[in-house]
């Protein structure tokens, strides 16, 4: 065997260590699977062995399945398999299922000595053996994360762990992925026991000779599930609020959590084996959808290939960034200033007063607090993040910045500004780096003495929370900027996109396209109602014209006039632009910051949409179908998106689906905006967007790449493939 | 076709659906049994002459389970002969089942049968037989199920019922139940329980509260906001209903149906058979239908069913003298009176559940009686009987004095 270890100690105890050569982790990969085969049939059949113990010889036990090896798989064909195709591709899910389903079955006491992290499939492993004791790390993370990323659990976690620990405890590990630390894990029943790391493989050993029961708790006689069964007394309630709570959350728009819950709920009803055919059906289920392989490629694959450097060019040196100038202390350049120091960075926190300086630094005060509160820091950590900050007024202090990072007010004066005071300062080789959303790089770079090293930092609010900074090249940009803004991104653990210079970049230009939708539905008279159920209901984070709201009504006034004047007779007027002039300009209805905008707030309750849009925009006696509301928000999006992709201000795929998903929350279970497209198909995509643009105006009209790849048809992932000739999925 | 009578129709009080309730300590059997009994006795009936007893029962699960109608009708001393069925469409059962019953004999194919329901809510509590659509995720989701409650707020919300409008209704249901005891309208049917001992264990609905008042409604919290809140029933509903922004909870234990304990028969036949047993008709089956409708908003289907079932009949919505509509929930009869324009004066004009309570199995086949006695009693012709049904359904039955 390649992959595992198989020793057999005086007492009769097969000690198997799996310890996949070559990699960091164990996952569960084709070769695995036959090798637990080959050692199960073995430690049945061999009457010398008395019991087994399994451990791994990494530092984590098992990671969970071989993803990149799924990635080739079935994904997204359904509904093409014959009969046969779709049998055979059963039997291949299932073989995990029988063989795991033999392993517990064996009629010797198997234990799993779990030394470090076991998630997905490596959790799977363990629950199908009699006995679980954890290496007591409070790092290591036990969970089924499957979910995460639209898959389901496929090696009997759906059937095993309710059968442990009911059907309520399993809810939040299964459907939503969370993961536990082994010292909760054991509080909640998962595992049997902890001990002190180095312990583990003695105790499961002590466990086989002195306890040993080979039976799981489910195959034994008088067995009932903890807190019932779906139609046990009391359980049935449990299925009825699940479904309801999944739908709400769900919009019914992820299909691993409605199998999971099937799973469950028809698992429950019969005995084990029954059980796993069935959780091995929805898994292939799953799997067969598009959402499945869109969710793993974009929120698995991409997130980590874009985190680990895939666009960071080749030929420049690593540079290690140890100090950072944030100019403006505002809520960005806060934010900033946490992430970086928190990463070891030594950040220059500077405002125009000091007074302004200190509040910025005070925010980080009041994260580190929090941290504390849920000890997830000690006071230590706290004054060590804090003494690298220093808030001044003095640029002077910026002195040997790697990296200045330039977070002030949107005005190209005020930027001009700062920027020549802090480039009289800095070292002839620190990057310059804009936090700027609106402006166009090449334009501000301008007021640069060195705009080769002038780039673009666009970080989201709240800092310290969203994972994505998207990466503008200016026109003169170079590549070493580009690999230090990189590195740095890389230093405070986020994920970057890397996109050309655009009014709007990439993320706040289509992000735009979604809210200016919803307010020219408005202005066709559409109920406000229906606007904002449908845009939920494409699985947007939040509604439309609430979503208007919270970012303020006076800004997009704002970028609407300053788009206008910049674009001048080439500016689309849009239907929804005059219901923004009018709630701005003549009502003063601004969002949620004075209390009015499109909803009302008041000062007790809910807020509740403004009565007073009626008379805006008079509701049309015929109103749409919400289907088609949706598919306007969600297609305006993508069509956007494309066009960037045209326009060359997105360059890889990669950047503007996970882009989508981490910057504005595109609706995540596409896979992102471009998987979107070729999930729904390039040539269909087109077909609507010429009905849509008819409808509703020329927005809608699809350019010259989607044209000529409907024709070819083709798909995004087929002609920009990241990864060369490999077959996308 | 044969013409299908009405001879005669007995039911239950209505006893308190809890452990305080009078009929706690009688069982479902022992209510089916009874009405059986007094239809038989009332009519001195030949009991080898019926064919069949259907009976509604809506969670046939323990005592109610294993065909209680059989079970009932060789218990209550029915000849052998007679067979028994237990049916379930829901909160309509009763009416199913007298629709049933009668089928049976416009058919040809049964001369004498009886049609009623039984239901012993406070021994078997509303929702103990499981049941795969609000638990299976498949028909969950796939019908965007919601519990009851919330269809109702709903409906309320989206046809414009304020929290006034349903109490007011409630407050006339009230009022109009009370009277209609105090007058008596309701002695002729009504047949008191025995216990064990044969004591009589109730004789009156016991679920009225005639002192209700707008004030003392106005203090109930509504029923359905908390549960939807927290299981997110409402944004279930609202991804059906995507025009509403949100619910108006108005709903609440004084103006929706009470749970009780009660059973009802209705003796129907062909005229040859009738004749021959010396019976008088009081009433012919003119038409009945049963329709499905979109089953999250749930209850608006009594509107639908209405309409196929006069259609049926060769009737308009004012040909019908009385209107009889389950008062599941006060704002299901204000929808029910909105879409088709009838005003209170002709509905439900004895009161209705919100006052008496709503037996599941059996309610049916007593506001079927129920308004037949009141026609009686006004001396008009036509009278219609519905209920809206759980998964959207709806279920109805016109009938006409001879």
């Amino acid at each position: 065997m390649e992959n595992f270890n198989l020793e057999v100690d005086s007492d009769g105890i097969a000690l198997v260590t799996w310890d996949m050569p070559g990699r960091s982790m164990n996952v569960i990969s084709a070769a695995v699977i036959q090798e637990m085969t080959d050692w199960i049939g073995k430690v049945k059949d061999d009457d010398a062995i008395k019991g087994v113990v399994l451990t791994s010889g990494k530092d984590s036990f098992c990671a969970g399945a071989d993803l990149e090896e799924m990635e080739g798989g079935v994904f997204g064909s359904s509904g093409d398999l014959s009969q046969e195709e779709m049998a055979a591709a059963f039997e291949k899910v299932y073989a995990l299922n029988r063989l795991l389903r033999s392993l517990e079955t064996c009629g010797k006491p198997v234990a799993a000595a779990i030394n470090g992290t076991a998630l997905g499939g490596g959790l799977e492993v363990v629950l199908a053996c009699h006995y679980r004791v954890a290496a007591d790390n409070p790092k290591a993370q036990l969970g089924l994360p499957e979910a995460k990323v639209g898959l389901m659990p496929g090696g009997g976690g759906t059937q095993r762990l309710p059968r442990l620990i009911g059907v309520i405890a399993c809810a939040p590990l299964i459907l939503e992925g969370k993961g536990l630390a082994p010292a909760k894990a054991l509080k909640s029943g998962v595992i049997h026991k902890v001990v002190p790391a180095g312990q583990v493989v003695s105790d499961a050993k002590r466990w086989v000779k002195e306890e040993g029961d080979p039976v799981q708790p489910w195959d034994k006689k008088g067995y009932a599930i903890p807190g019932g069964g779906p139609h046990d007394k009391d359980g049935m309630q449990n299925f009825v609020i699940g479904n309801s709570m999944l739908h709400a959350k769900t919009y019914g728009n992820y299909p691993a959590q409605k199998h999971i819950m099937s799973a469950l709920y028809e698992g429950l009803l019969v005995p084990m084996d029954a059980a796993l055919r069935i959780e091995s059906r929805y898994f292939l289920k799953t799997l067969l959808r598009p959402e499945a392989g869109n969710m793993i490629r974009t929120l698995f694959l991409s997130i980590q290939e874009l985190t680990k450097g895939a666009r960071r060019p080749s030929g420049e040196a690593a540079t290690d960034v140890k100090k950072v100038g944030v100019l403006g202390a505002g809520m960005m350049g806060a934010g900033i200033a946490y992430v970086s120091a928190m990463s070891g960075i030594e950040v220059v926190l500077i405002d125009m007063s000091q007074e302004g300086a200190d509040k910025g630094k005070d925010y980080s005060v009041k994260l580190l607090d929090k941290r504390i509160e849920r000890r997830r820091a000690t006071e230590e950590k706290k004054q060590e993040v804090l003494a690298r900050i220093t808030p001044t007024t003095d640029y002077a202090l910026l002195e040997g910045a790697d990296l200045i990072i330039e977070a002030v007010f949107e005005d190209r004066k005020i930027k001009a500004d700062v920027t020549a005071k802090a480039e009289a300062v800095i070292p002839k080789a620190s990057i310059f780096g804009s936090n700027t959303s609106t402006l166009p790089i090449t334009g501000l770079a301008l007021e640069s003495a060195r705009p080769d090293q002038f780039i673009g930092v666009h970080f989201f609010s709240p800092v310290d929370k969203m994972p994505l900074v998207e990466i503008i090249l200016g026109e003169k940009t170079n590549d070493k900027a580009l690999a230090v803004a990189l590195d740095y991104v890389k230093k405070i653990k986020k994920t970057p996109i890397v996109v050309n210079d655009s009014r709007g970049f990439y993320t706040s230009r289509c992000f735009g396209t979604y809210v200016r939708e919803g307010m020219n539905m408005l202005a066709e008279g559409i109920a406000p109602a229906l606007i904002e159920n449908a845009g939920k209901m494409t699985g947007m984070p939040v509604a439309p014209l609430a979503m208007t709201d919270e970012v303020s009504l006076d800004l997009s006034y704002h970028v609407q006039q300053q788009t206008k004047k910049d674009l001048g007779q080439h500016y689309e007027e849009m239907p929804g632009d005059r219901i923004v002039e009018k709630m701005v300009a003549e009502l003063d209805r601004k969002g949620r910051k004075n209390g009015k905008g499109f909803y009302e707030y008041p000062k007790e309750g809910e807020k509740f949409l403004w009565p007073g849009l009626s008379e805006l925009a008079a509701v049309a006696a015929d109103q749409p179908e919400v289907d088609e509301l949706k598919k306007r928000l969600l297609y305006i999006q993508a069509l956007e998106t494309a066009r960037c992709f045209e326009e060359n201000v997105l360059v890889d795929v990669r950047d503007a689906d996970v882009g989508s998903i981490l910057g504005w929350g595109f609706a995540p279970y596409t896979g992102g905006t471009l998987s979107f497209i070729d999930m729904i198909g390039v040539r269909k995509f087109v077909e609507e967007c010429d009905v849509m643009a008819q409808k509703y105006g020329k927005r809608f009209a699809p350019g010259a790449l989607l044209r000529d790849m409907a024709e070819a048809n083709d798909s995004f992932y087929k002609r920009f493939n990241p990864k060369g000739t490999k077959a996308a999925a | 076709m044969t013409d299908c009578y009405i001879y005669d129709h007995v039911r239950t009080p209505r006893g308190k659906g809890k452990a305080s309730g009078a009929l706690h300590d009688i069982t479902a059997l022992q209510l089916a049994t009874q009405v059986l009994q007094a239809v038989r006795d009332r009519n001195d009936l030949d009991t080898s002459r019926v064919d069949d007893v259907v009976l509604g029962c809506v969670s046939p699960i323990g005592e109610q389970g294993a065909d209680i109608a059989r079970t009932a009708v060789l218990n209550a001393d029915y000849d052998q002969s007679v067979a028994g069925v237990q049916i379930n469409r829901f909160c309509a059962s009763g009416l199913e089942a007298t629709n049933m019953a009668a089928a049976q004999v416009m058919s040809g194919q049964a001369d004498l049968s009886i049609g009623g329901g039984v239901e012993a809510m406070s021994r078997v509590p509303m929702g103990s037989d499981g049941g795969a659509w609000p638990s299976n995720p498949e028909a969950a989701f796939k019908t965007y199920f919601v519990p009851q409650g919330v269809s109702a707020d709903l409906i309320a919300t989206k046809y414009g019922f304020s929290r006034d409008a349903v109490d007011a209704f409630a407050v006339e249901s009230q009022k109009r139940a009370a009277h209609s005891w105090e007058k008596g309208y309701f002695n002729k049917s009504v047949v008191p329980v025995k216990d064990q001992l044969g004591l009589v264990a109730l004789d009156h609905d016991e679920h009225l509260r005639p002192e209700t008042t707008m004030q003392s409604l106005a203090s109930l919290d509504p029923s359905f906001a908390a549960l939807a809140d927290f299981a997110g029933f409402d944004k279930v509903i609202l991804q059906r209903y995507p025009e509403v922004e949100k619910i108006n909870y108005v709903h609440h234990a004084g103006n929706s149906s009470g749970i009780v304990d009660g059973a009802a028969a209705i003796l129907l036949g062909s005229k040859q058979a009738g004749e021959e047993l010396g019976l008088k008709p009081r009433a012919r089956i003119r038409s009945f239908a049963s329709v499905g409708s979109e089953p999250s908003i749930m209850l608006t289907g009594p509107e639908h069913v209405t309409r196929k079932a006069l259609k049926r009949a060769g009737m308009a919505v004012d040909d019908i003298d009385l209107y009889e509509l389950n008062e599941a929930f006060a704002a299901v009869v204000l929808r029910f009176s909105q879409a088709l324009g009838i005003e209170h004066d002709k509905l439900n004009v004895n009161g209705g559940a919100i006052a008496m309570g709503h037996p599941l199995g059996a309610t049916g086949a007593m506001i079927l009686g129920t308004v037949l006695d009141e026609l009686e009693r006004r001396d008009l012709n036509s009278a219609l009987a519905t209920l809206c049904v759980g998964g959207g359904m709806g279920t109805a039955t016109i009938i006409e004095r001879v």
